[in-house]
């Protein structure tokens, strides 16, 4: 909940509502790989994200 | 006030714990866990940080994050937008790291917190601090001045790749700002891909390759031409516009476009196994000068943005000592400071001090001269009594010294017959730089020291160079160089009588060649062109390694000797007396000395380790 909070506040303030579909859709995607158990491989590069 | 800086989750993870005004401890994970740039969240680190100042997690003021997780999030989002659909296969790569752990970081930080507090962090207050933001005040809150320009140059945080800030007392205020995917750190970075190094830990070996190449070549000329013409544009006051369909980074897996960069430059991308040519130096000397005018250009616009007399500078370009010297050597400013920990293990304490000045307004007080970081020893010590725990561990003999100076006499001594001596003292260094404690020492004027102590010590490339540690008060004797140098992070010339002719055509040889030619009276430490990164020893911050030095001058008449850091090529430096023990006994080093302990070699017990290289990376 707290990270959902600090979410909203955060697209509060900067205002950038065009990223509110992107995220839901990105926590759907989250949920189903939390559920289904898959790794998150980094990649050789500098760590840009 | 306390305070707890943590930086974590991409690289270089570290904790840093503030007292009042009192930098009380900092270190970084990667010295507990034994993983060279452990990126984990820094549970080893902050155990430390709370023990040493005999403190529980609930009596902090503040925990504070380095970085913004949710400003980091928009970028990306925002680059994969902008690119798409050409970013899809890092978008699919980075998302699930995102919405598994990095969304939450809130709590991911709470509950690796309550693991090391052993109860509910609900009390704490956890706070966020922007990336660049933290490595200005690393620069500025630690340093000696009361007024300051602030340069932060490095890969990219949130937004930021670089910014130019005013530090006035206890405020920063952000003048400039230079946004990804425009980045000196990532440009560097894209060259020490492509000549061959690891990216994010490669970077100094391509600084070290640079003087390798031909300072007079048309090579050399051409490599910058077609850098500023197809690459990076650069602009007066130092911001820079990359052309990105030559580089991947943005939306790829890789640095660059190696296609691109095979038409430009003329040689494929070079992997770790391949031979080092002249290309590949004259390469590493063009994009070391490019960089050099990119600092020196941001260094000049932040002067006429701020009109201060000193300069502090951090971020990972400010690793890059060659430029930093340039810096030093322009006399843009009166005073230039450097944080020691730099990278981003820095930021831990840069969150923290930004916390304490700028959150919660605590005032700040210098007094011109004295920086805060206590030459930069604020890691872990070990007694005698733990030293004897070891060694009995290992059966290893060893002789106690009860007189400081006889034993400093003794291993003034052995480096005079160029005997390698790992050196471990009082609390660990912060940052990446060993500066005498946790230190391999030997005779800079022993014209087989360089090669001894990368082939059979360092077990690393021969043509890395090595740095001196003079005392201060000799410095400007044998480097042209009259400010101090505490943390290692400036590079100056030898002087010019010291300084050996040059063959003729010697800007033609080899690189091979090159290496082992006897340039000065200290062949160790004098690189290719001449130039040597030093650290100045103080009495002050650490007596005991300026008795070592004093020692060695008294018996040689040279008050400078070889530093390298305690580890070998892979491995993080060493943190307890187990880990120099083992690296002792890994390696060629002649003897070792751990408080008042010294080992020597040759009584030692067998050594039959196998296996132990494939722990490092």
């Amino acid at each position: 909940m707290e990270t959902l909070k600090d979410l909203w506040l955060f697209l509060m303030e900067r205002k950038k509502w065009w990223l509110v579909p992107i995220i839901l859709a990105l926590l759907l995607v989250g949920a189903a790989l939390v559920f289904g158990g898959g790794t998150a491989v980094a990649p050789f590069i500098y760590t840009v994200f | 006030m306390r305070v707890l800086g943590i930086s974590a989750f991409y690289h270089d993870s570290a904790a840093a714990l503030i007292e009042g005004d009192t930098i009380v401890a900092a270190a970084q994970e990667e010295r507990f866990t034994r993983r060279k740039h452990d990126s984990r969240f820094p549970s080893s680190a902050i155990r430390f940080c709370l023990d040493w100042a005999g403190l529980p997690l609930d009596s902090l003021d503040a925990v504070v994050f380095y970085d913004k997780p949710l400003l980091k999030f928009e970028r990306l989002l925002e680059t994969y937008h902008a690119y798409a659909p050409r970013g899809l296969r890092q978008f699919v790569t980075a998302m699930p790291v995102w919405v598994r752990e990095k969304l939450f970081l809130r709590k991911l930080i709470r509950d690796e917190l309550a693991a090391v507090h052993g109860s509910s962090t609900k009390k704490i207050k956890l706070l966020f601090c922007e990336h660049h933001l933290s490595h200005a005040a690393s620069a500025f809150f630690a340093s000696p001045f009361e007024e300051a320009a602030i340069l932060t140059l490095d890969g990219v945080g949130e937004w930021a790749t670089g910014s130019i800030s005013h530090g006035k007392g206890n405020t920063i205020r952000q003048l400039r700002e230079l946004r990804f995917p425009h980045s000196l750190g990532l440009l560097y970075s894209a060259f020490t891909h492509y000549l061959g190094f690891k990216v994010n830990s490669g970077e100094y070996k391509l600084m070290g390759l640079a003087p390798y190449g031909n300072p007079v070549s048309s090579r050399v000329d051409e490599y910058i031409r077609i850098i500023k013409e197809k690459l990076v544009r650069i602009a007066d006051d130092g911001s820079i516009w990359m052309d990105m369909s030559c580089f991947d980074y943005a939306t790829g897996l890789t640095m660059i476009r190696e296609g691109v960069w095979e038409k430009l430059f003329g040689f494929e991308t070079r992997t770790e196994a391949d031979e080092l040519q002249a290309h590949h130096c004259d390469l590493a000397l063009a994009i070391q000068k490019v960089t050099e005018e990119i600092v020196l250009k941001t260094a000049a616009e932040a002067l006429r943005l701020t009109g201060a007399r000193n300069v502090c500078l951090a971020g990972g370009v400010a690793l890059n000592c060659v430029a930093n010297g340039a810096l030093l050597r322009s006399g843009m400013f009166d005073g230039l400071w450097i944080q020691p920990a730099a990278g981003d293990a820095g930021g831990a304490l840069g969150a923290a001090l930004a916390v304490r000045h700028i959150h919660f307004g605590q005032k700040r007080e210098t007094d011109g001269n004295t920086d805060r970081m206590r030459g930069a020893y604020l890691g872990p010590e070990f007694s005698d009594k733990q030293i004897e725990v070891a060694a009995r561990k290992y059966q290893a003999p060893f002789e106690r010294h009860e007189s400081f100076d006889a034993l400093t006499a003794r291993v003034a001594g052995l480096m005079n017959e160029g005997k390698v001596v790992g050196w471990f003292q009082g609390r660990m260094e912060w940052g990446p730089r060993a500066l005498g404690n946790r230190s391999i020492i030997g005779d800079a004027r022993n014209p087989e020291m360089q090669k001894k102590l990368n082939l059979k010590i360092k077990f690393r490339e021969g043509f890395r160079p090595f740095a001196p540690s003079v005392l201060m008060e000799r410095a400007s004797d044998y480097f042209e160089m009259h400010a101090p140098s505490p943390y290692m992070l400036l590079v100056a010339d030898v002087v010019k009588s010291r300084r050996h002719d040059l063959p003729g055509g010697y800007h033609d040889l080899d690189w091979r060649d090159k290496l082992y030619y006897l340039r000065s009276d200290i062949p160790a430490i004098t690189h290719i062109d001449f130039s040597a990164r030093l650290q100045t020893i103080h009495r002050e911050t650490n007596p005991r390694y300026w008795a070592v030095g004093k020692a060695f001058e008294a018996l040689t008449g040279y008050g400078v000797f070889v530093n390298t850091s305690f580890n070998v090529r892979g491995e993080p430096i060493v943190c307890t007396p187990d880990d120099a023990y083992k690296c002792f006994m890994r390696t060629d080093m002649d003897c070792l000395v751990m408080g008042d302990c010294f080992f020597d070699k040759s009584l030692q017990p067998e050594w039959n380790e196998v296996g132990w290289t494939r722990e490092l990376d």
